[in-house]
């Protein structure tokens, strides 16, 4: 594909405006296939600016005598104004830039032309795979196994080739399983507790209809589940619609599992938003973050009735439920919404986040988000096509990562001690999530992926992220391995405003780094004093 | 006491506010200073202990089949709900407490009985600790434009005014009295803060007495001499903190505000503070909303923008802002005032300074702000925070509002102050607690007349003793960004609730482990390993010098082959026991928690207990919080602390050995 037609304009004299206290750039603008470059005027810094064009959100332009105007906000909430000379030099970058930013191809997307020095095309994509976590499964009990029934994609297009299911069921139940949930998604294995025995499970709505259809493979799956725990083990299905809601859903085919078909397991319903009302709430905060003029009454209007904080507390409390289900009560956990691939990948996500502490190091927070978020269908391509300042009229967009990010955040800021990764590692996955020059976020599902060959055409996210330049905005450096469940207060008094991510446009971020320094500082003083050995040290320069 | 009815009750329950199903079985005591709460429960006798100062209300709730509820809200915003068995001994707890919170002179309050064992000369010494005339010294006076005035020698002049005042060098006799009573109270116009770097000055006042019309020549003069004492500005700022329309109903009772046409070269600013009575109920309504039981996110959020707390934090900032723009951007000096200029100028003053100068943002900077722009220009603490009992319409949590401010920066500004939360939070309670005489009366004048210095002690020394706690790991002095003047974001979303002050006894609502704390750790076991380390360095060194002049004396008198042996054992005897402990002596003792030896008071174990705010606390934790005690130098790992010198021992004798 030819980016050249697009380009309308080779390069212009601009100055660049980054936001708060950030000294203003000039220099020459220049437009290629995926990127915008400002190279800066010799006196000045001699690093090349760059901004990856599908990072662009919306534009707006402004000509006025012989010069223009052109604010940027991007996907990551950052806004950028170029001051550009001449007029019509302005409106072909303007022009140029809504043209490219908007591609929907993904092969002709960045991640398949940025090749950066140092990393190796292929590494970092086999990390993750389930049969890396069905390792750890068996090692603990027997009663699950790994099935690839569905290696060919054909029992459900957004679970990957191998998925973890209950030993006593054969792959042909699973199959007719299948064809009995929303999307193919059959009841699978999320998280296996292994202090209690118990499980988590995902899948996708039950298709009982009007008629309240039933699957016998199914009931035996979910059988087989509980079977496979303990004698007498217990369940909970943790359904993210309203009662009603799901019972509307039968009119359309879909529907929730009748207590009389599935005994031992309860169901419980904590609706959850999911959707364009999610997305608008996200369009609304950031609208009213933007804001620095308005009144500290207008304010607490506006961030009570966008209801983004009410979003955090349902998901935290639910995540907190099915998590103590586990721990507390012994019992088996099965999540599902709707499609089973937006709130239910919440839930399943955050509650390891709660219960395991290997989900805490930075290694084992990427491996869940790699098998709970990206491996487990979570259509990243369709709901993070746009992010909070998109004029355009919002389809499949749900900000659904976003707020697994912002619930983390607050687990973070109740536990700081207990999570290997610090704000920057989900500011980092914030960003890449809506646009990365990294492949691992394309795309919607295994399948996709597969038929773009995503991972042997691009770099893998976690790669860029091992990079030890890396380090150290990454990682949290009061990191003391916690063995225990860290249960967060979800009370709205102990939940916060993510200032970090939400403020980003408006406030500058140096206070907020000095303390990260002076954090980084103080730990790697005293790895130093720890390490150094009193008899080198003194020896070593006497004869 | 008289006034305690019943000292003790049994088979009284507590009741936990989150879960209310969880309740304590225990025993409660009234004794003359502390209501306690002993839980029966056989592992572990937790006690709750509240002062008699904190109680801010009793209430009485109908009863149940189980018993008579009381419920006791502090003014530390601690809320006890406790249910008493008979209904006759909860009326007896009831009236006795009533009276006990209440008490109706000062030699009733808890800091007159406090006695924490020092000898007079400690005492002395920790009332010095904070010298006011030392701060002005630091501010460069007095100079060519600033002097101190003996006018309000004896409180002559103004009664709620500290006796030692700067002014304008040009304010004659004649102006400072002329002026004081064009003013509210006589609270004349005198200087709070001097910006040395570019002569401007933050000065304040009360409001004129100008009625529709009124002037007067010599407070003219006044405002003057203030601008002329300012080489760099050809006017000032005069800032009302009040709204404009309180301002202009002043003017109806001969109050008021400046006429611009009749002070030459003045800039008359309204910011909009509101009073005492709108923060009172402001406050009240917030309490309410974080007593709310599981509320949801909206109600909330309503709750907190109905109650107008924040709204009024946030004035409160503006006009710090507004103020520390004008002395250090555009070098304009400023006048402030409110009504009677005790409340709110006050907020304002404070927290300008803080802004401007990185000192107020230390630890001693911190109480030298308070006892300059609080006590000592009377700030009605008596009145304002109910210590004894009086007119409810007079009490108002005007200093919590400037904590709270505080505390905002610090959030905003993690590495621009010397001191944590832990700080603001512990003054808050001591404010309240009357256990120390410095916030005790309404003016210097009542202080000195009560004899406090002499009958009471000083929190200063209490809390500069216990600095080591107070620390705030992150503070970097050395940092452009955190050092000068604080340039801060007012965007309302930059503003966040208190938990840690409103809801801070709901250790269910806390963030589960603290990063100060375990950077504090961090940094003493550093700080002790280094002295280890340090420690070894010199030993090795003495140790090699002896052995190397041994060496050169014998390697004169025998054959180098016998060397190795003879050092070996000249190494055993070098470390004797005397000269390890010479050695131990000459390491400097740097914990902080033990303080400076010099100035340190000793205070007894018990009564730590009742002077430390979180020990009153009813602690509840239930959450899979790892426990830290393993990461803290007093903890096994790196064994520093008491057993360090034993340690120290062994360690050498090993590496001596080796």
């Amino acid at each position: 594909m030819e980016f050249a037609e697009l380009i309308r304009t080779g390069q212009a004299q601009a100055e660049l405006l980054r936001g708060p206290e950030e000294p203003p750039l000039r220099g020459t603008l220049c437009i290629t296939g995926h990127h915008l470059l400002l190279s800066p005027e010799p006196q000045a810094t001699p690093d090349l600016w760059l901004l990856l064009l599908r990072n662009v959100d919306s534009i707006e332009k402004r000509v006025a005598g012989d010069s223009g105007t052109i604010t940027l906000r991007c996907k990551d909430l950052r806004v950028l104004q170029l001051d550009i000379d001449g007029v019509e030099a302005t409106l072909d970058i303007a022009r140029s830039i809504e043209a490219l930013s908007s591609l929907e191809s993904v092969i002709t997307s960045f991640p398949f032309f940025y090749r950066p020095k140092g990393l190796r095309l292929g590494d970092a994509w086999h990390f993750h795979p389930p049969e890396c976590y069905y390792k750890r499964v068996a090692r603990e009990t027997n009663a699950w196994r790994l099935s690839e029934a569905n290696e060919d994609f054909s029992l459900c297009p957004s679970y990957p080739r191998a998925v973890i299911v209950p030993r006593a069921v054969d792959d042909s139940a699973l199959a007719r399983s299948a064809r009995f949930r929303q999307g193919g998604r059959f009841p699978v294995l999320s998280y296996y507790h292994a202090p209690s025995g118990t499980v988590l499970l995902r899948a996708g709505q039950p298709l009982t209809g009007p008629q309240k259809r039933r699957c016998s493979e199914d009931e035996e799956l979910l059988r087989g589940v509980l079977a496979g725990a303990r004698p007498g083990a217990r369940g909970f299905i943790v359904d993210t619609r309203s009662p009603q809601a799901a019972k509307q859903a039968r009119m359309t085919g879909g529907g929730t599992e009748a207590k009389a078909a599935y005994p031992g397991w309860k169901r419980l319903h904590r609706p959850l938003e999911r959707g364009r009302p999610l997305q608008e709430s996200f369009v609304h905060l950031v609208e009213a973050c933007g804001d620095v003029e308005q009144s500290m009454d207008r304010w607490l209007n506006r961030l009570e009735s966008c209801r983004w904080l009410s979003h955090v507390k349902e998901t935290l409390s639910t995540a907190c439920l099915a998590a103590q289900s586990m721990e507390q009560e012994g019992a088996c956990v099965l999540v599902h919404g709707a499609d089973g691939t937006d709130s239910t990948l919440l839930i399943t996500s955050l509650a390891q986040l709660i219960l395991d502490p290997l989900s805490r190091t930075m290694a084992g927070f990427q491996e869940l988000i790699e098998r709970e978020w990206i491996q487990a269908g979570h259509p990243f391509q369709l709901r993070c096509a746009h992010s909070a300042f998109s004029h355009a009229r919002p389809k499949h967009e749900a900000p659904t990562f976003l707020l697994f990010l912002d619930c983390v955040w607050q687990l973070g800021r109740q536990f700081p001690l207990s999570l290997e990764f610090g704000e920057g590692m989900l500011l980092a996955l914030f960003d890449h999530a809506y646009a990365s020059p990294f492949g691992t976020f394309l795309c919607n599902n295994e399948k996709e992926r597969c038929l773009c060959e995503v991972r042997t055409r691009t770099h893998s996210l976690w790669s860029g992220l091992s990079q030890p330049k890396e380090q150290r905005k990454l990682r949290n450096p009061l990191y003391v391995p916690n063995p225990l469940a860290i249960w967060p207060s979800a009370e709205p008094q102990s939940l916060r405003l993510w200032q970090g991510l939400f403020l980003r446009g408006t406030r500058p971020p140096e206070p907020s780094e000095v303390a990260w320094e002076k954090v980084w500082q103080i730990v790697t003083d005293q790895e130093k004093t720890e390490g150094s050995q009193p008899t080198d040290s003194a020896s070593e320069p006497r004869p | 006491m008289e006034h305690i009815r019943t000292p003790k009750v049994e088979n009284v329950r507590l009741v936990d506010r989150i879960s209310s199903k969880k309740a304590a079985l225990g025993t409660l005591y009234l004794t003359a200073t502390h209501v306690i709460f002993v839980e029966t429960a056989p592992d572990a006798r937790k006690e709750t202990w509240i002062l008699h100062s904190q109680i801010a209300t009793i209430e009485k709730q109908a009863t149940t089949a189980t018993g008579c509820p009381l419920l006791i809200r502090c003014k530390n915003f601690q809320l006890l709900q406790l249910v008493i068995p008979q209904e006759r001994d909860c009326h007896d707890v009831y009236i006795s407490l009533i009276r006990l919170a209440r008490p109706v002179k000062y030699e009733e309050l808890y800091c007159f009985s406090f006695n924490p064992k020092l000898d007079r000369e400690e005492r002395e010494q920790g009332w010095m600790l904070i010298d006011l005339s030392e701060e002005y010294k630091r501010m460069g006076l007095p100079n060519n434009y600033w002097q101190l005035s003996d006018m309000n020698r004896e409180y002559r002049v103004c009664d709620s005014y500290p006796t030692e005042l700067y002014v304008p060098k040009l304010a004659t006799a004649h102006i400072i009295v002329g002026s004081s009573k064009f003013r509210s109270r006589r609270r004349f116009p005198a200087l709070s803060y001097y910006y040395k770097d570019n002569h401007a000055s933050i000065c304040r006042s009360s409001q004129p007495l100008s009625g529709f019309s009124a002037r007067c020549l010599e407070d003219e003069q006044m405002l003057q001499a203030i601008r002329k004492a300012n080489p760099g500005s050809d006017f000032i700022y005069v800032v009302d903190t009040r709204p404009k329309l309180n301002a202009m109903a002043n003017r109806a009772a001969g109050k008021g505000y400046e006429n611009e046409d009749n002070y030459s070269n003045i800039k008359f600013q309204f910011i909009g503070i509101e009073n005492i009575h709108v923060m009172r109920s402001s406050l009240q309504k917030m309490l309410e909303v974080c007593e709310l039981k599981s509320p949801s996110m909206s109600d909330f959020l309503w709750g907190l923008e109905n109650s107008g707390w924040l709204r009024h934090i946030k004035a409160i900032m503006d006009a710090g802002v507004f103020i520390a723009k004008a002395v250090s951007e555009e070098g304009a000096s400023v006048l402030v005032h409110c009504s009677d200029g005790w409340d709110r100028t006050a907020q304002v003053c404070s927290v300008a300074s803080l802004l401007v100068d990185p000192h107020y943002r230390t630890l001693q900077g911190f109480m030298v702000l308070i006892e300059k722009d609080w006590i000592s220009f009377g700030h009605k603490f008596t009145h304002r925070y109910g210590n004894l009992d009086g007119d409810p319409r007079e009490i108002s949590p005007v200093i919590d509002q400037f904590l709270e401010c505080v505390w905002q920066l610090m959030e905003q500004f993690p590495c621009a102050f010397e001191f944590n939360e832990r700080f603001l939070i512990h003054i808050q309670h001591h404010i309240y607690s009357c256990q120390f005489g410095n916030f005790l009366c309404n003016s210097q004048k009542e202080r000195q007349e009560l004899k406090i210095q002499e009958r009471t002690y000083s929190l200063w020394a209490y809390l500069w003793k216990n600095r080591a706690d107070y620390l705030n790991p992150l503070f970097r002095a050395d940092h452009s960004q955190t050092w000068g003047i604080l340039h801060l974001p007012t965007a309302p979303c930059n503003f966040m609730f208190w938990n840690g002050m409103y809801n801070r006894f709901e250790k269910g609502l806390q963030p589960r482990q603290s990063v100060t704390d375990y950077l504090m750790a961090v940094k003493e076991e550093t700080q002790q390993l280094e002295e280890e380390l340090e420690a070894l360095e010199e030993r090795l060194e003495k140790i090699q010098k002896v052995q190397l002049n041994r060496t050169k004396v014998k390697s004169k008198q025998s054959e180098p082959s016998k060397h190795s042996g003879f050092s070996t054992s000249d190494n055993s005897t070098a470390n004797t026991p005397q000269d390890y402990s010479g050695n131990v002596n000459s390491f400097p003792s740097r914990s902080p928690s033990q303080g400076d030896e010099d100035s340190a008071l000793i205070l007894t174990q018990d009564n730590l207990k009742s002077s430390d705010p979180d020990l009153s606390a009813n602690s509840d934790q239930e959450s899979g919080v790892e426990d830290l005690s393993c990461r803290s130098p007093s903890g096994g790992e790196c064994a520093p602390g008491e057993d360090s010198g034993r340690d120290r021992d062994s360690d050498e004798a090993v590496f001596l050995a080796a």
